[in-house]
C-alpha cells in the first residue's frame, strides 16, 4: 500500500554522502536528530499500538501451541490443540457456517453495491438524498439493525413473510426460527447493512472512468449493456479488487451481528468461527485452544487474500 | 409517472422524412422518460433500503399489540408518543447514553490526537526504519481483531482492568486505522511546504501544529466522525469487558432490555430509535467528511 510512495526517500541520502567525508558527520547527526524527532511523533500512538495490538497478535500465535486454562499455568503442547480441533464437532460446524456466510455475503454485497452505485451515479437533482439513504444502514447501530430485522423476519406475523405471502408464496421460510433459514436471514441483513459502504467505494471508482470512453463506445454503436460490460466493468477493476479483499476479510471474521441477532442459533445453525473463539476463549477460559482456532481463522483469511492478490496480478499481466 | 403512457411513442414515429421540430420534440420526450425511469428505479431502491427504518419508527409509536398485525399497518392509528417518555423509566437510558457518549468522545479524541501526530512522523520526517514500522502498522489492519481478542482479554484481566472503561479506551484509542487515514492525507500535502517552513526556522512540532493541522481539517473531521460512530455502535468491546449495569453503553442496555422484555415490541423499537438518533444527527451534519474518509482510505489502499 505504501511501498511506491516511500521508496525514493530511502535511496536519496546515499549518493550525496559518497565522496564527501567532511559532511558525513553533519549528515549522521542530522539522521540521529530526525530519528529522535520522528519517534517522538510516533511514540504516543506506538506505545498503545504495541501494547494492545502487536503484543496480543504475537501472543495469539504462541498461545495456539499451548494448553492454558483460566486457573492453570501455560504448558507447551505442540500441535495438540489442532489435533483436538479435527475431532471437535463444534469447530466443523462453525467452519462450514463461516464459509456459508462468506459465500453468500461476498457476492451478494458486491452485486448490490455495484448496482446501487451505477443507479446513483447520475447528475440529477435529489440524487444526494438517495445516496444518503443507501448509506444509512451502515452507520445504524448493530443492535437496532438486528432487532428490527429479527422482528421483520418473524415467521408468522413479520412483514417479510407477509409480503412473500401476498406475492403468492404458500409456505414462506421460517428465517431466524429455522435451522435452514437462519443463515440466509443473517446474510440478507448483513448485505443490507454493508452495501452502502461499498457503494461509496464504487461511486468513487466510477468518477475515475473518463467520460470519453463512453463517448467512444457510443460512437462505435455500443448499447447500454455493452458499455457496462466493456467500459464500466474493466474501468472498475481496481475498485472491485479492493472491495473483494475487504469483503473477504470482513466476512470471515463476522461476529457481532451473529451474537446479537441469533447468538449462533437455532441449535448451532449460525455458529461461526469467531464466535467459537469467543466462547472457548473468553467464556470458557480455554486460552490455548481458542487461540489455535484464531490461528486457523487468520490463515483462512490470509490464504484467500493472497490467492486474490495472485489472481489480480495475473489478470493485470 | 405521468410520462409513462408516452413510453411507446418516441421510438417509432421518428421515421425518415419527419420535420426537425418533431424530431427534437421526440428526443426531448425520450430524455424526460429516461429521467422519470431513473427516478422510479431510485425510489424503489431507496424504499427497499429504508423499509426497515420505516418499520422501526412506525412500531416505536404503536401499542405492543399493534406491532404485529395482518395486514401490516405502516402508519399507526394513534401515535403513541408516550412510548418515548415511558422508556426513560423502564431502563436507565440516561446512564447508558452518558456512558456511550463518554467512551465515544474520549476514544475519538485520543485516536485523532495520537493518530495525526504519528502520521506526521510517518509522512514528513525521514529516518531509518520508518517504513518498516509503518508496514507493521498496516499488517495488523489485515489481521482480524477476532483472532487476538483472547490475548487482549487475558492482558486486561491480569491488569485488573476488566469491567472498567479503561479496557475499552486502551484497546480502541490507538488503532492503526487513524494513523493510516491521516498519513494518506499528509502524503498529499507537498513536502516543499514543510521544507519551506523548516528553512524559516520552524521546529517540527510547530510545523505540525501550525501548518499540518489547519491544512488537514477535512481529514481530521473524517477520522473523528468515523471513530465516533464506530465506538458508539461498537457492541463486542463493551459486551466482553463491561459487566456492571452502571457501565453499560446504549447498545448493551438495549440488548439486555430485549432479552428481558422480548414481548415489549413497541418499547424495544422505541429504544432502537433512541439509540440511532444521535448517530443520525452526527451523520447528517458531517456526511461529506464521512463519505470522503471512506473513499480515500479505500481507494488509495
Amino acid at each position: 500500500m505504501s511501498h511506491v510512495t516511500t521508496q525514493p526517500d530511502a535511496a536519496r541520502p546515499a549518493p550525496s554522502e559518497r565522496g564527501r567525508p567532511p559532511r558525513r558527520q553533519g549528515r549522521s547527526r542530522q539522521v540521529r536528530r530526525n530519528t529522535l524527532v520522528g519517534w517522538s511523533f510516533i511514540l504516543p500512538n506506538f506505545v498503545g499500538f504495541a501494547l494492545f495490538t502487536l503484543v496480543p497478535v504475537t501472543a495469539a500465535f504462541v498461545l495456539a501451541f499451548m494448553e492454558w486454562n483460566s486457573f492453570g499455568s501455560p504448558e507447551w503442547v505442540g500441535l495438540d490443540n489442532f489435533r483436538r480441533m479435527l475431532g471437535d464437532e463444534n469447530f466443523r460446524v462453525a467452519l462450514f457456517n463461516t464459509f456459508f456466510y462468506a459465500g453468500g455475503h461476498i457476492p451478494l454485497t458486491l452485486v448490490a453495491a455495484l448496482t446501487l452505485a451505477i443507479v446513483l451515479n447520475r447528475k440529477i437533482r435529489g440524487v444526494q438524498f438517495f445516496r444518503t439513504a443507501a448509506f444509512f444502514p451502515y452507520i445504524t447501530s448493530l443492535v437496532a439493525v438486528a432487532v428490527v430485522w429479527n422482528m421483520m423476519f418473524n415467521p408468522t406475523l413479520g412483514p417479510v413473510n407477509q409480503i412473500l405471502e401476498t406475492l403468492g408464496m404458500a409456505n414462506p421460510p421460517g428465517w431466524t426460527a429455522s435451522t435452514d433459514w437462519a443463515m440466509p436471514a443473517v446474510i440478507i441483513t448483513s448485505v443490507w447493512r454493508d452495501m452502502g459502504y461499498y457503494m461509496v467505494l464504487y461511486l468513487a471508482g466510477l468518477q475515475t472512468i473518463p467520460e470519453e470512453y463512453y463517448e467512444a463506445a457510443r460512437v462505435d454503436g455500443a448499447n447500454a449493456w455493452q458499455r457496462f460490460w466493456h467500459v464500466t466493468l474493466p474501468g472498475l477493476r481496481p475498485v472491485t479488487f479492493f472491495v473483494v479483499v475487504m469483503l473477504t476479510i470482513q466476512s470471515f471474521k463476522i461476529l457481532d451481528l451473529i451474537v446479537v441477532m441469533t447468538d449462533g442459533g437455532p441449535g448451532r445453525s449460525t455458529l461461526v468461527l469467531a464466535q467459537l473463539i469467543y466462547r472457548e476463549g473468553i467464556r470458557e477460559g480455554r486460552f490455548g485452544y481458542s487461540s489455535a482456532i484464531a490461528l486457523v481463522l487468520f490463515f483462512i483469511v490470509l490464504t484467500v487474500t493472497v490467492f486474490q492478490f495472485r489472481l489480480n496480478e495475473r489478470r493485470k499481466a | 409517472m405521468t410520462a409513462m403512457p408516452d413510453a411507446a411513442s418516441p421510438a417509432s414515429p421518428v421515421a425518415p422524412g419527419k420535420t426537425p421540430a418533431t424530431a427534437v420534440r421526440a428526443r426531448r420526450d425520450r430524455h424526460l422518460i429516461r429521467k422519470a425511469a431513473t427516478y422510479i428505479v431510485m425510489t424503489v431502491a431507496a424504499l427497499l433500503v429504508l423499509v426497515p427504518f420505516a418499520w422501526m419508527i412506525s412500531s416505536s409509536l404503536k401499542r405492543n399489540n399493534e406491532v404485529f398485525t395482518v395486514p401490516i399497518q405502516w402508519i399507526p392509528d394513534e401515535f403513541r408518543w408516550s412510548n418515548f417518555v415511558e422508556i426513560w423509566d423502564r431502563i436507565p437510558m440516561v446512564t447508558y447514553l452518558r456512558n456511550s457518549a463518554f467512551l465515544a468522545i474520549t476514544i475519538t479524541f485520543l485516536q485523532v490526537l495520537t493518530g495525526s501526530f504519528a502520521a506526521y512522523g510517518f509522512s514528513k520526517v525521514r529516518f531509518p526504519g520508518r517504513d518498516a514500522l509503518f508496514v507493521a502498522y498496516i499488517a495488523t489492519i489485515a489481521v482480524p481483531w477476532q483472532a487476538y481478542m483472547v490475548p487482549q482479554y487475558i492482558m486486561m484481566q491480569e491488569a485488573g482492568l476488566t469491567n472498567t472503561f479503561w479496557s475499552i479506551i486502551l484497546l480502541q484509542a490507538f488503532g492503526a486505522f487513524g494513523v493510516f487515514l491521516m498519513r494518506q492525507y499528509y502524503m498529499s500535502i507537498p513536502d516543499e511546504l514543510v521544507e519551506a517552513a523548516r528553512i524559516d526556522g520552524l521546529s517540527e512540532y510547530s510545523i505540525y501544529l501550525r501548518i499540518m493541522l489547519p491544512l488537514s481539517k477535512p481529514a481530521l473531521a473524517s477520522l473523528a466522525l468515523l471513530t465516533f460512530v464506530n465506538t458508539w455502535n461498537d457492541y463486542m468491546g463493551p459486551f466482553i469487558y463491561l459487566t456492571s449495569n452502571e457501565l453499560w453503553t446504549v447498545q448493551l442496555g438495549l440488548r439486555s432490555f430485549i432479552g428481558q422484555y422480548s414481548a415489549d415490541y413497541a418499547m424495544i423499537m422505541t429504544g432502537a430509535v433512541i439509540s440511532v438518533l444521535p448517530i443520525v444527527v452526527i451523520f447528517l451534519l458531517g456526511q461529506r467528511y464521512f463519505i470522503r474518509g471512506i473513499a480515500t482510505t479505500g481507494l488509495k489502499g
